[in-house]
């Protein structure tokens, strides 16, 4: 069975980030290419960061959901370069990870606004945060801490 | 020495150094003074192990064969291949903080540098890492200059760390066969021509830090090149590799 490459874009669009649920991992800019190679089914996927520990599962993820939609021959392969970057986050994935409390990458380094209260008083806690891709921010308004899904 | 066994010892000594220093970050894991601090080591160890496993990956392979892991996990202490800094132990808090920089400062200019290396899988490595790197140097220059200038006890601590830690800066800038060969080749720059740029970037932050350089250049030797590693590395491999020596080819 050879469906579409479309067909295969749209079923990834429903496989969730592991550690973000509420975006994609197409949302996530880190499915780089699907393309047929014969019979075979090739997805080439990117790390967001090197040591992240969710690309594994990621890659278990994409798996599993293609095989349920019927895919026999598949290979997942993992590509470095160009490396991953925030600028590859779709636009409906940056608004999905502001309505879950996640500000999202701003170019200028730093949150736009408090994901929680809309307040531009917002300070900087750490360059790290609860995983790679985040950074630990709060808001002196509303006084609540959040994460902030920082520039790569 | 061929063009092939000089670029294994490069990419060993790249994916040591990070393999090293990670496993010496995560030991603070559960044990940082605070749990801001907790969560970046953590994170920073995990970025190094990461870039780890491509260093050490592309060794592996133009070794025959052998993976990451392999590397990793079956080697024993005279085959390691990183700089004597990053197995120093963690000390206190202001010395791996101080590690951390020395560290970080190096990097950060030597990955800038392989991103335009002849060999394209040493430059796309040094691509992903640069970027997860200059976090590591943001964090840690910021606590330099906190600490350093910061209170008496502070600043007492971050000077006897940096006093410590000095005499380990130098093997990094060092030069020998395997780097003439990568300089040559273009897939290296000369680790030397690095020291400027680091010095001046040293001088920089430590100023703000209200601390000072040492003026002596003595540098202990003897971890890139395999020759003579401190005995804090074969400590380290105790517990780093202990799984694999008791159950070998246990996995997940
Ligand atoms: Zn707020």
């Amino acid at each position: 069975m050879r469906v579409s490459t479309d067909q295969v874009w749209e079923w990834l669009e429903a496989v969730p980030d592991p550690e973000i649920p509420v975006i994609s991992v197409v949302d996530l800019g880190i499915v780089r290419d699907v393309r047929w190679d014969a019979e075979t089914l090739k997805v080439i996927v990117t790390p967001t960061y090197s040591g992240c520990p969710a690309t594994s599962v990621i890659n278990m993820d994409i798996e599993t959901a293609l095989r349920d939609h019927g895919v026999e021959h598949l290979k997942i392969e993992t590509s470095i370069s160009p490396p991953w970057t925030t600028e590859w986050l779709s636009e409906q994935g940056r608004a999905k990870l502001e309505k879950y409390g996640i500000a999202p990458p701003q170019p200028a380094g730093g949150p736009q606004r408090c994901p929680h209260c809309g307040s531009k008083a917002v300070q900087k806690v750490s360059q790290f945060g609860s995983t790679p891709c985040k950074a630990h921010w709060r808001c002196t308004e509303c006084m609540e801490p959040f994460d902030y899904f920082k520039c790569i | 020495m061929t063009h092939d066994e000089a670029l294994a010892q490069f990419l060993l000594r790249m994916g040591d150094n990070t393999l090293i220093l990670g496993h010496r970050v995560s030991e603070w894991c559960g044990h940082a003074p605070v749990l801001e601090e907790d969560i970046a080591l953590a994170n920073i160890a995990l970025d190094l192990i990461g870039q780890t496993q491509m260093w050490l990956g592309l060794a592996g392979q133009i070794q025959g064969g052998q993976s990451a892991d392999d590397l990793a996990f079956l080697r024993d202490a005279w085959d390691f291949r990183n700089v004597l800094l990053v197995e120093v132990p963690n000390g206190d808090f202001g010395r791996t903080i101080m590690r951390q920089f020395l560290f970080d400062a190096w990097h950060s200019i030597v990955l800038e540098q392989l991103q335009s290396s002849a060999d394209d899988r040493v430059a796309a490595i040094a691509a992903k890492a640069r970027k997860e790197v200059a976090y590591h140097l943001e964090r840690s220059r910021d606590t330099v200059v906190g600490l350093g200038d910061g209170t008496e006890e502070s600043h007492s601590r971050m000077q006897g760390a940096l006093d410590y830690l000095w005499p380990y800066v130098g093997e990094m800038f060092a030069v020998d066969e395997v780097d003439a060969i990568m300089t040559d080749a273009g897939v290296a720059p000369n680790p030397f021509d690095l020291r400027a740029q680091y010095d001046a970037l040293i001088e920089k932050v430590m100023t703000k830090a209200t601390l000072t350089i040492p003026e002596n250049r003595f540098a202990h030797k003897g971890g890139r090149d395999g020759r003579m590693h401190t005995e804090h590395l074969g400590h380290l491999l105790t517990q780093m590799q202990w799984l694999q020596r008791a159950y070998p080819g246990a996995s997940w």
